[in-house]
């Protein structure tokens, strides 16, 4: 491979063409399959409508189905390191699979851009140089949450979330950004649908208001319940639960819920607005958050190829660090671990005609880089 | 911890355990009368939830919906009978498990290319939403009053039929001895039809009910059907009372445990260890009851057979 990419490279030098052009083949490996299909399949054709709008055709993507399952997604990473041979890998949506696949990948000398999880063992010690994420650092959102939970003068907010890591980090980052007393917490059991027990609690609780973290199905089971349940104290959460995927799926139930993000379809850039029309004409709906990511991870990768060339790592390596690309979020830039640094909005739930969508009201936190930044020696 | 909290968890005791007899009451018939294992049951409920949520997107009538779901899943139990599952009653266990396992995959991939990866929407009937008051001040959701209610009935009408009908009647014959009954001229293959289709109605029926306060969505079925294959050992297979009395018992220990576990770890723990502690054996308090029904009775509560 190495002899038949330096011909090349010679070759297309010889022809006088730029040197950097030289093909790039990308191994995505996403869920496709199963319970959490919609965000890997969003992630996908974000990615892919990148790659199709830039015309360029000397990156080639080979895309596998990891089924949510970690074996899986090992097996698959080794075939396309061994037998692919790809120069970058992407596409994972999970964090007990990224911490799976994401580390062999990046020792033995892969690139790999992370389009959704952000665990905090990647981002702190853990962080290396040929891993990029371009999503967020998994705390960022629920911290932004905590954030505007103490704007808006809560004072006594019932704080829930799954009981696994990512559901552990959630309650920990609203809490660092929190400043208001707790009338309760509760870990609910992974995957969990009927949530009337934990709404009895809130209900007793004596709480003013509610923060959540159940991505998925979950969250949709819960906000029904909630919703049936009469309660009415105001709701706070990540934007994971009122994505576009699955907003149509909890219906009026959700509108008017506050939630935060670092992308909405509303953020005032050419780049986003032109995103938002070409993924509806391309694919027939409205983009979700992962598809807007899955857009900027390839367009981050398609700055760099245009920079320097994958044979010479360290070269492409500094190309990508400039995210030197046009992002749906408007501003966008790396910290020293990698991780973005970037605003994170507040937007509310609304109805645009038949369809449930978000739109911003603000702003809650700036130029938000992650707390494990600082323990990354990069 | 007030006495209105503890009486409104045991009504989401009670309705969790309703709403698992549905999908047990199934199972245990299907396991019971044809020694059939059948994993592709929480399939089943998947689609009677989809079937419900599409013809409520279509008509906006609830009641259509829940006939669809009972008609699709019903359809669909007795076609998958005669397709696949006739094939397998005289083989063993591991093949049977294989095989349904094998539907569960087409079942799901199949919902998967009808209606796409993202959950559908199905909501509570207008006229069911919102809490009511219950004498003593307890606000409850109407609409886990009106699955309780239902859940009831459909026991009452399970125990009729078995109990009152000549339905009823070549169920039970079939049960302890399916050589004898054919015998006797029953058409065995035509009754296992009937029974296949019935398990898979209530399943549907379950999955409807559900899917309007949860998500619907691929995959939904499984977790359930985890704990149906619980209720029916702690009930003792094949017994319908047996599934009622195991259904409500699950429902109870889950819920009351996840409310009283922690408060007890509080009493002597710092609250966040209390919390994780507490939310942990929780999530193991019914297979933790499993086994002590296990230990004092092998072959369930109202098991007949060792």
């Amino acid at each position: 491979m190495k002899i038949k990419t330096l011909a090349l490279a010679t070759a297309l030098a010889a022809l006088g063409t730029a040197g950097l052009a030289e093909p790039l083949k990308v191994g995505m490996i996403t869920t496709l399959s199963g319970g959490g299909a919609g965000l890997g399949i969003d992630v996908r054709d974000g990615f892919m409508l990148a790659v199709k709008q830039s015309g360029n055709t000397d990156i080639e993507v080979v895309i596998e189905d990891d089924q949510r399952k970690p074996d899986i997604a090992v097996q698959l990473a080794d075939k396309m390191i061994q037998s692919e041979k790809v120069d970058v890998m992407t596409g994972i949506i999970w964090s007990n699979l990224a911490m799976a696949v994401i580390p062999s990948a990046t020792a033995q000398g892969k690139i790999y851009l992370s389009p959704n999880a952000g665990p905090s063992a990647l981002a702190g010690k853990g962080c290396h140089e040929n891993y990029f994420n371009v999503a967020w650092q998994n705390d960022n959102l629920h911290e932004a949450a905590g954030a505007h939970a103490t704007s808006e003068g809560y004072k006594n907010t019932f704080i829930l979330a799954p009981n696994y890591p990512a559901g552990v980090d959630a309650l920990t980052g609203f809490k660092s950004q929190y400043k208001g007393e707790l009338s309760g917490e509760l870990l609910t059991k992974l995957g969990q649908t009927d949530y009337a027990s934990e709404i009895a609690q809130i209900r007793a609780s004596g709480a003013d208001s509610v923060f959540f973290f159940l991505p998925g199905g979950m969250g949709i089971s819960f906000l029904k319940q909630y919703a049936d349940s009469g309660i009415g104290l105001p709701v706070v959460g990540p934007a994971f639960s009122f994505d576009q995927g699955i907003l149509q799926a909890v219906g009026d139930a959700a509108l008017g819920v506050r939630n935060t993000s670092q992308w909405s379809k509303d953020i005032d850039n050419a780049t986003n607005k032109a995103f938002v029309e070409s993924f509806q004409a391309e694919y027939g709906r409205l983009p979700s958050l992962y598809a807007s990511q899955g857009f900027d991870t390839a367009n981050l990768l398609l700055s760099a190829m245009g920079k320097a060339s994958i044979s010479d790592a360290e070269a492409f390596r500094a190309a990508l660090k400039e995210a030197d690309f046009s992002s749906t979020r408007g501003d966008f830039k790396f910290g020293n671990n990698n991780h973005p640094i970037q605003d994170i909005y507040v937007r509310e739930v609304i109805k645009e005609g038949d369809v449930f969508t978000n739109k911003i009201v603000g702003v809650a936190l700036e130029d938000h880089g992650d707390v494990y930044a600082a323990e990354c020696k990069m | 911890m007030s006495l209105i909290l503890l009486a409104e968890q045991v009504l989401n005791g009670l309705q969790f355990g309703i709403m698992l007899f549905l999908m047990a009451a199934g199972l245990t018939l299907v396991f019971g009368v044809m020694g059939l294992i059948n994993l592709a049951h929480g399939s089943l409920f998947m689609i009677g939830a989809f079937a419900a949520a599409a013809v409520a997107g279509a008509t906006g009538s609830f009641l259509l919906a829940l006939i669809a779901a009972l008609a699709a899943a019903a359809a669909a139990g007795a076609l998958v009978e005669v397709l696949v599952i006739r094939r397998l009653y005289a083989r063993d266990h591991l093949d049977q498990v294989l095989a349904t396992f094998a539907l569960i995959l087409i079942f799901s991939e199949s919902t998967r290319w009808l209606f796409g990866s993202f959950p559908l929407f199905l909501n509570i009937p207008e006229t069911l939403s919102g809490p009511v008051t219950l004498p003593g001040g307890i606000q409850y959701s109407l609409y886990r009053l009106t699955l309780i209610a239902i859940g009831l009935a459909v026991a009452f009408g399970l125990f009729l039929l078995i109990s009152r009908t000549r339905l009823g009647i070549r169920i039970r014959a079939g049960e302890s001895d399916r050589e004898m009954i054919a015998a006797l001229g029953v058409d065995i293959s035509k009754l296992y039809t009937i029974v296949f289709a019935l398990g898979a109605a209530l399943a549907g029926l379950a999955g409807a009910l559900v899917g309007a306060i949860q998500s619907v969505q691929v995959g939904m079925g499984e977790p359930v059907l985890i704990l149906a294959f619980v209720v029916i050992v702690i009930g003792g297979i094949g017994s319908i009372k047996g599934a009622l009395v195991g259904a409500i018992l699950v429902g109870l220990t889950d819920t009351l445990g996840k409310l009283l576990l922690p408060l007890f770890f509080g009493l002597f723990m710092d609250n966040a260890s209390a919390t994780s502690t507490g939310s942990a054996l929780a999530s193991m308090s019914i297979y933790i009851l499993m086994a002590i029904v296990l230990v004092m009775k092998p072959s369930g509560l109202y098991g007949a057979r060792a």
